[in-house]
C-alpha cells in the first residue's frame, strides 16, 4: 500500500548505490539486495561495458535512477541533449521515480560538476519548480528532489533551507528525496537544529531517504560519502521514519569504497528503524 | 540580486584557478579583490569568513576536475612528467571548462587546445599530441554506440561501385607519428603493478617508464582503437588498411575507397587483391561494419568522420 501519493514503492526497502568496484561481486555472487540506485550520468552513453553491466543488473534487480547534473536550480534552461539521453535511460531502466538535487551547478553552458547551494529566494524557487516540471513532463516519470549538503549561505536568502524546499516542491508538485546526512552536515555548517528541518518537511511528499557518512574538519563538515553512518544521523533517520513511515532508503558510499558486504551491512542497519515503523503502523 | 547574476558571480569565482599552494586566489578574474566578491554574495558565519566559505567550493571544483582529467590521461602524464602535466591540465581546464553534463567529456577539446598551445608540451609536442589523441580515442571507443553487425547476406546483391559500408561508431582510426600504443599499455601495466607494489618497487618502475618515454623515437603507425567483448583494444593497421577504412568512414563507395587507397600502395600489385580480401575478412570478423544505413545513423557516421582525425576501460 502506498505510503503517500509520491511514494508508491514502500516495498522497495533498503538499497545501495551501484558502484563499479562491486560489479564483479554482484554479478557472480548475486547477493539479495532490495534495489540498486544508479548514477544516471554514468549510463547516459551510447554503448559499451557500463550499459552491458546495467542490463545484467536490470535482469535481476530493481534499479532507481539518481542524477547529479540536472541542476534544477540553475537559471538556464535544461540541456536538451541531457534530457534526451536521460529519457532514453529511463526507458531502459524503467525507473519508478527519478531523483536529482535541489541545487545548481552550471551557468552559461559551463559545468562545475558540483552541487552548489541555492540562494533561498522566491525567484529561485519559481525557476527551480518550473524546471522540475519541465523535466518531469519530458521524461514522464515522477521526479523527486534531494536536499544537498552546503558550506555557504547567501545574503539574498529570504527563507530557511527547509522553507525553500517546501516552496519548491509545492510549486512543482513533486516528491522529496530526504537526505538526512545532508541535513546533519548542513545543520553543523550553518548552526541550525536538524530536527527543526526534519519536522518541517511535508511527510506526505517524501518518496525516498538517503543516508551516508561524512568527514569532519576543524571548522566545517564535508559530505564525502566515505565513512559509515554516524549515530546522530541514524537518530535523525529514526525521526524521519517516525514522520514519513516505511520509505525506500538508500545508503550512499562513493569514496574509499569497502567490500560489497560491508556497504550492504551498513545499509541494513536501517532495518531496525523501518521495522519499528511497520510495527507502529500495524498497531 | 537576481539568480542568474549570483550564479554567474559564484561560478566565475569557483572556476578561478587555485594558487600554487592550492588556496583561493586573492584576486578575481576581473581584477577585483576576491574577498570583496565573496562578501557581496556569501554570508560569513561564526567560524568561516565569506572568502573561506567560497574557497571550499573553489578547491572542490579544481580537485574534482583535475583528478578526473588525470584519470583520463595517464599516458600524457607519463610523457610530460607530473609537474608539467599538472600545469598543462590547469591551463587547459581554465581555457576549456566543461561544457557537458558528464565529466567523461573533459578531454574532448584537448587535441585542439594542445595544437594552439605548443609551449605547454615544448620538446615533446608531437609525442604529447599523439598520446592525447590515443587516450581520447580510447574514451570514445569504450562507450560509443554499437549497431547491428553487417551479415554476408546483406551484401548478396550489392554493387561495389555504389555500396557504402559503414563503420561501427566505436571504431576510432588514428594516424600517429609515435608508437604511443605500446607506451600507453606499459603505463597502464605499471599503474596496475603499483597498486600492489612497495614504494621502492614502484620507484624503480617509475624510472623505467621515464626512461622508456625518453627513448621513444618517431615511428609512424596507423591504429584502430576498437572494442570487443566490452574491452578496448589497439590494432595496428597497414597504411593501405587505414586509407581504405578512412575512405569508407568518410562515405566513399566501396569500390572508390579501395581504388583510392591502393593508388599509392607499397604492396606489389600481384598481392594487393589477396591483402584487401584478408583485411575485409578480418574487419568483418571483428564486427566493424554496420547493417542497413538509416538516415540518422548515416548522419552520425559522417559526424564521426569529421572528428576521427582529431582525436580512447
Amino acid at each position: 500500500m502506498p505510503a503517500n501519493r509520491f511514494n508508491n514503492f514502500t516495498d522497495y526497502g533498503i538499497g545501495i548505490g551501484l558502484r563499479a568496484p562491486h560489479y564483479h561481486h554482484i554479478l557472480t555472487r548475486k547477493p539479495v539486495v532490495d534495489w540498486f540506485e544508479i548514477i544516471s550520468e554514468n549510463f547516459m552513453i551510447d554503448g559499451g561495458r557500463p550499459l552491458h553491466i546495467l542490463d545484467q543488473i536490470l535482469e535481476q534487480y530493481k534499479v532507481v535512477q539518481h542524477g547529479v547534473s540536472m541542476y534544477f536550480g540553475s537559471a538556464e534552461r535544461p540541456n536538451k541533449e541531457h534530457l534526451r539521453r536521460l529519457k532514453t535511460l529511463v526507458q531502459r531502466t524503467r525507473t519508478p521515480w527519478l531523483s536529482d538535487h535541489l541545487c545548481w551547478g552550471s551557468v552559461d553552458g559551463r559545468y562545475t560538476h558540483d552541487l552548489l547551494p541555492m540562494p533561498y529566494t522566491f525567484e529561485a524557487a519559481r525557476i527551480t519548480a518550473q524546471k522540475v516540471r519541465e523535466v518531469r513532463d519530458f521524461v514522464e516519470v515522477p521526479v523527486v528532489v534531494e536536499n544537498v549538503s552546503s558550506y555557504a549561505e547567501f545574503h539574498v536568502s529570504e527563507m530557511t533551507e527547509w522553507e525553500f524546499l517546501n516552496e519548491v516542491v509545492e510549486r512543482a508538485d513533486c516528491g522529496i528525496l530526504l537526505d538526512v546526512n545532508n541535513i546533519y552536515v548542513s545543520s553543523r555548517n550553518h548552526s541550525f537544529d536538524p530536527y527543526t528541518y526534519v519536522n518541517s518537511v511535508p511527510a506526505e511528499r517524501v518518496a525516498q531517504i538517503h543516508i551516508a557518512g561524512h568527514s569532519k574538519y576543524k571548522k566545517y563538515i564535508l559530505d564525502t560519502h566515505d565513512h559509515p553512518v554516524i549515530d546522530p544521523v541514524w537518530k535523525l533517520y529514526e525521526r524521519a521514519i517516525e514522520r514519513v513511515g516505511h520509505t525506500a532508503t538508500l545508503l550512499e558510499w562513493d569514496d574509499s569504497i569497502p567490500s560489497f558486504d560491508e556497504v550492504h551491512d551498513e545499509a541494513l542497519k536501517a532495518n531496525r528503524f523501518l521495522a519499528s515503523a511497520s510495527l507502529a503502523k500495524a498497531v | 540580486m537576481k539568480l542568474l547574476s549570483i550564479q554567474r558571480r559564484m561560478a566565475r569565482a569557483v572556476m578561478t584557478p587555485l594558487t600554487p599552494s592550492e588556496r583561493m586566489c586573492s584576486t578575481a578574474p576581473d581584477g577585483r579583490s576576491m574577498r570583496a566578491v565573496a562578501s557581496e554574495i556569501i554570508k560569513p558565519n561564526d567560524r568561516l569568513t565569506s572568502f573561506e566559505r567560497l574557497e571550499i567550493y573553489n578547491r572542490q571544483y579544481w580537485f574534482r576536475i583535475l583528478s578526473g582529467f588525470a584519470e583520463d590521461f595517464p599516458g600524457l602524464r607519463a610523457v610530460l612528467g607530473g609537474n608539467r602535466f599538472d600545469r598543462m591540465a590547469k591551463a587547459y581546464l581554465t581555457d576549456c571548462p566543461s561544457q557537458s553534463f558528464t565529466l567523461r567529456n573533459l578531454g574532448s577539446r584537448l587535441e585542439g587546445w594542445l595544437r594552439k598551445n605548443p609551449a605547454c608540451t615544448a620538446g615533446r609536442g608531437s609525442l604529447a599530441l599523439d598520446m592525447a589523441r590515443l587516450e581520447w580515442a580510447d574514451i570514445e571507443a569504450f562507450d560509443d554506440g554499437a549497431e547491428p553487425t553487417l551479415k554476408p547476406e546483406d551484401l548478396s546483391a550489392a554493387n561495389p561501385a555504389k555500396l557504402r559500408l559503414r563503420l561501427q561508431p566505436y571504431v576510432q582510426l588514428l594516424d600517429l607519428r609515435y608508437p604511443v600504443d605500446d607506451l600507453l599499455l606499459e603505463v597502464r601495466k605499471e599503474d596496475d603493478d603499483t597498486e600492489v607494489a612497495s614504494n621502492a618497487f614502484s620507484e624503480r618502475h617509475h624510472q623505467k617508464r621515464v626512461s622508456a618515454v625518453a627513448k621513444l623515437k618517431p615511428s609512424p603507425i596507423f591504429l584502430a582503437v576498437h572494442r570487443m567483448d566490452d574491452s578496448v583494444y589497439f590494432r595496428r593497421l597497414h597504411r593501405d588498411e587505414f586509407a581504405i577504412l578512412t575512405a569508407l568512414r568518410s562515405g566513399k563507395p566501396l569500390k572508390t575507397a579501395v581504388e583510392t587507397a591502393m593508388r599509392d600502395s607499397s604492396i606489389v600489385p600481384d598481392e594487393r587483391a589477396a591483402n584487401v580480401q584478408h583485411w575485409f575478412q578480418t574487419w568483418a570478423a571483428l564486427g566493424w561494419f554496420c547493417r542497413n544505413e538509416s538516415k540518422q545513423s548515416a548522419r552520425a557516421d559522417r559526424s564521426k568522420a569529421s572528428r576521427t582525425s582529431s582525436r580512447r576501460t
